[in-house]
């Protein structure tokens, strides 16, 4: 990238972010958006072990077919706890909150979010809400899966439903808000030169990620309000007793809902493309087909909510439909693996640990979009529902996908957040273990659906077992590999080199800062003059360009 | 990084509104958090005084919060025309994430009544409200508010302050009396609000316009207060444009709600004697 900028010429005399105050109130009542992507990295990742643990639990239990650790509500009850934890409280704002906070301004030119106050109210309504939601699910738990069906949340399940909705309600807010705040951001603060068609993919990502966010997440609002009315009141819409209708309620909840999938991998693939630029030293394939692609998955993803409901006695010929649009949204989905690869093509490729970890999310989320399609076939879709298969695809894209792709972010841009650099060599271990861990867990489950094994029971057929302890066996895999992070990680921040502003020859304002940024991201601000990934023609170059990682 | 140059820049200082910390994020959060486990006990027949509590307390938060945005607004200058356009954006968002929330409501109202489960809608049983009697007056009440807030805007671009205190004045009351024609329909419904699927959409999406109704009332008498103040400059009021768009968006909802709930869905053919 060609970039016109002030490069402060005594980094040093410029407090960074994190040296800019020291006490609790500079913390507490920070408007500064890097430090609150801080504060929600260490809320996130709070949710996202008291997830796991809710998954480990699970995967314990099916160990034996009989079940025997876990009575089979408590199991119904781990189930929930590990859908509503790791949906609403990890994955959703894993990266538009942490990676998103920290680096759309930086990326665009700006010095902070356009709403600084109403970004810090958004982390107080997540905690208020998670807190809110672990306490009743630790307490007396709810055994309705994350998706609250009604009849059975509204009228038959014991647990603590209500409070369960109230809090995904509150959740809802500091979402909106969010992307709200993003898109506002993105339009309005743009530094001077910083075209639609210069900003790096990531924003691309951001801010299809925040249409979604503003206009499904209402939805889901009023569904859990309406659910909440009618265990409460009584009175309500889904009760076929008074002339309401069950399969209402899971049309409103699959509108939010599968837009929120796409809440969850559009960031993801916004990280992977900054990330496969980098390490490929290549402009990313086709840029701007990749931005189109981005929205118009943003815009078809909300057609095609119906694919969860072939069996439910919906309509045929609206089953036709969905099948069609499910179809459909696959084909952006497709140019975007296919312009990562010939991102790759010719490319001065070094497969340092955030590139393992885009390379796994490539392999992975192509896996789980491509048996995604086998789900959103009518037919295949007959013998598949509510079987491991399901389970399977969904892992692939969420787990295998999105936090691959959270993992590669956070490491790719760890030294411009801490000014530190991680050791390499621990990373790459890490990103191997959980590529490995993750197909020795999920890909097993392929088989158990095909082979019809139900989601949801807590025992199962002992023929099935074999299956159950690989995939149990490649989640102890999966959770070492998520634990090393948080120990090598945690260990750079006193120990790791210095980074310096950029580390690994990147593109990109916020490259063109120190690391740590400074508390108002850049001295002047910076001016574009030039498209994103300006990495010069590999072919042009005799031999690797020195100076690629810094040296010891 | 193939040109990089440094560049001393001295152009103007930047326009942004780099806000100063507040405490109202986190103790807005605290008393949101207070009305969902006030909600939470209310429901489980806990009493209410936990709610009512953590209503008040939001409230208080909210106008609080208000005070130190028009203050920073107003009176200290710090709202330059980009951070203006800024928060037109954000204010149009947050209007299309509340057509959002009506978009849940229509949807189970139409669900309900294109394929109604007697096969009748509306149900046997139920007698409506006659779209043409009070849901026709009410409409036209809003529809008039909708022009008085318009001249309000007309008289304020021309810095006509008293006849922005009249016409905004006016705006109020019909807002008032759509509140008030509202409760009356309410109190003489020939349906019980337990009494199936017909009452069940109708109160909901109806009540649930009402409320943004009171809250767009509540926007106005803040703006009535502010314009009685001299707070709004011929350039510089979006306080009072981003009211007068909530309020244009609370009466475009009404249309569709009447037309759709009160007329079609009232299943009697149109009849203007």
């Amino acid at each position: 990238m060609t970039v016109t900028t002030f490069i402060p010429a005594k980094s040093t005399a410029v407090k960074n972010y994190l040296t800019a105050g020291f006490g609790i109130r500079s913390w507490l009542l920070t408007t500064d958006h890097k430090r609150i992507g801080l504060m929600f990295f260490g809320s996130v990742t709070f949710f996202f072990f008291i997830g796991g643990a809710a998954a480990t639990l699970i995967r314990l239990d099916l160990l034996d077919p009989a079940g025997r650790l876990v009575q089979p509500d408590m199991y119904n009850r781990l189930f929930t706890m590990h859908g509503v934890v790791m949906v609403w409280f990890f994955l959703i704002p894993s990266i538009p909150t942490t990676l998103g906070n920290f680096f759309l301004p930086l990326m665009i030119g700006a010095k902070d979010l356009a709403f600084p106050r109403l970004n810090l109210l958004s982390w107080y309504l997540f905690n208020a809400s998670g807190i809110l939601a672990v306490y009743f699910l630790l307490v007396g738990g709810v055994d309705t899966g994350w998706t609250f069906y009604t009849p059975l949340s509204s009228q038959y399940a014991t647990g603590h439903v209500l409070p369960a909705a109230m809090a995904v309600f509150v959740n809802g807010f500091s979402s909106i808000l969010t992307g709200l705040n993003f898109i506002v951001t993105t339009h309005r603060l743009r530094a001077p030169g910083m075209t639609w068609f210069r900003l790096p993919l990531f924003v691309w990502a951001i801010y299809a990620t925040s249409l979604v966010m503003v206009l499904a997440t209402p939805v889901l609002a009023m569904t859990l309000a309406l659910m909440s009315m009618e265990r409460f009141l009584g009175i309500g819409l889904f009760d076929p007793a008074i002339g309401g209708d069950p399969l209402l309620f899971q049309h409103l909840f699959w509108f939010y809902s599968h837009p929120a999938v796409y809440i969850m991998i559009l960031p993801a693939m916004g990280v992977v493309s900054e990330v496969i630029a980098c390490y490929a030293r290549k402009p990313v394939f086709g840029y701007r087909g990749m931005a189109y692609a981005l929205m118009s998955i943003a815009v078809i993803g909300f057609f095609v909510w119906g694919h969860h409901m072939f069996v439910t006695g919906m309509s045929l010929y609206s089953g036709v439909v969905f099948s069609f649009m499910s179809f459909i949204v696959a084909v952006p989905s497709a140019i975007k693996v296919f312009n990562w690869i010939a991102t790759l093509h010719k490319g001065w490729i070094t497969f340092d640990a955030p590139m393992l970890y885009a390379l796994g999310f490539v392999g992975l989320f192509t896996t789980g979009g491509v048996t995604g399609l086998v789900v959103a076939t009518l037919a295949a879709d007959v013998h598949l529902h509510d079987t491991y298969f399901v389970i399977a695809h969904f892992h692939f894209i969420m787990v295998g996908g999105t936090v691959s792709a959270y993992f590669a972010g956070l490491h790719y841009w760890w030294p411009k957040i801490t000014g530190r650099l991680y050791p390499e060599m621990w990373a790459r271990l890490a990103a191997i273990l959980t590529f490995t861990g993750f197909n020795f867990t999920f890909f097993p489950q392929f088989i158990l659906g095909y082979l019809g094994m139900p989601r949801r029971y807590h025992a199962y057929p002992p023929e099935f077992q074999v299956w159950n302890v690989l995939s149990s066996a490649g989640a102890s895999i999966l959770a070492i590999a998520y634990i090393l992070p948080l120990a090598y990680l945690g260990w750079s921040l006193l120990y790791g080199k210095r980074a310096g502003s950029n580390p690994w020859h990147a593109t990109g304002l916020e490259w063109m800062t120190s690391s740590p940024p400074p508390e108002h991201n850049f001295v002047r601000t910076p001016v574009v003059t030039s498209a994103p990934y300006a990495y010069p023609d590999p072919e042009t170059l005799a031999d690797e360009p020195a100076g690629r990682r810094p040296q010891a | 990084m193939t040109e990089t140059h440094a560049v001393v820049q001295h152009g103007p200082k930047h326009q942004y509104h780099l806000v100063d910390p507040s405490p109202w994020p986190l103790i807005g959060a605290f008393c949101a958090g207070t009305l969902a486990v006030g909600g939470v006990l209310y429901m489980h027949n806990y009493g209410s005084w936990l709610l009512i509590i953590g209503a008040i307390a939001v409230l208080a938060m909210m106008a609080a919060w208000w005070r130190d945005v028009i203050k920073e607004a107003t009176f200290q200058h710090l709202h330059t025309p980009v951070v203006q356009i800024g928060l037109r954006y954000g204010m149009a968002l947050f209007i299309a994430s509340e057509v959002m929330f009506f978009a849940a409501f229509f949807w189970a109202f139409f669900n309900s009544s294109l394929f109604p489960v007697g096969g009748v809608w509306p149900p046997k049983g139920i007698h409506p409200f006659e779209a043409f009697e009070l849901p026709f007056l009410n409409t036209m009440i809003l529809l008039l508010s909708g022009t008085t807030v318009t001249w309000a805007h007309a008289a304020l671009l021309e810095g006509e302050r008293r006849t922005v205190l009249l016409a905004l004045g006016l705006t109020i009351l019909l807002g008032l009396s759509f509140t008030g024609v509202q409760a009356w329909e309410y109190s003489h419904a020939a349906f019980g609000f337990k009494d199936g699927i017909f009452p069940s959409t109708f109160f909901m999406a109806t009540g649930f316009h009402g409320f943004h109704v009171i809250i767009g009332t509540t926007f106005l008498i803040v703006c009535w207060f502010r314009a009685y103040a001299g707070h709004f400059k011929p350039d510089h009021h979006f306080g009072f444009e981003a009211a007068a768009w909530y309020w244009h968006f609370v009466d475009v909802v009404w249309l569709f709600l009447f037309v759709c709930i009160y007329w079609w869905g009232g299943g009697t053919a149109p009849a203007i004697e």
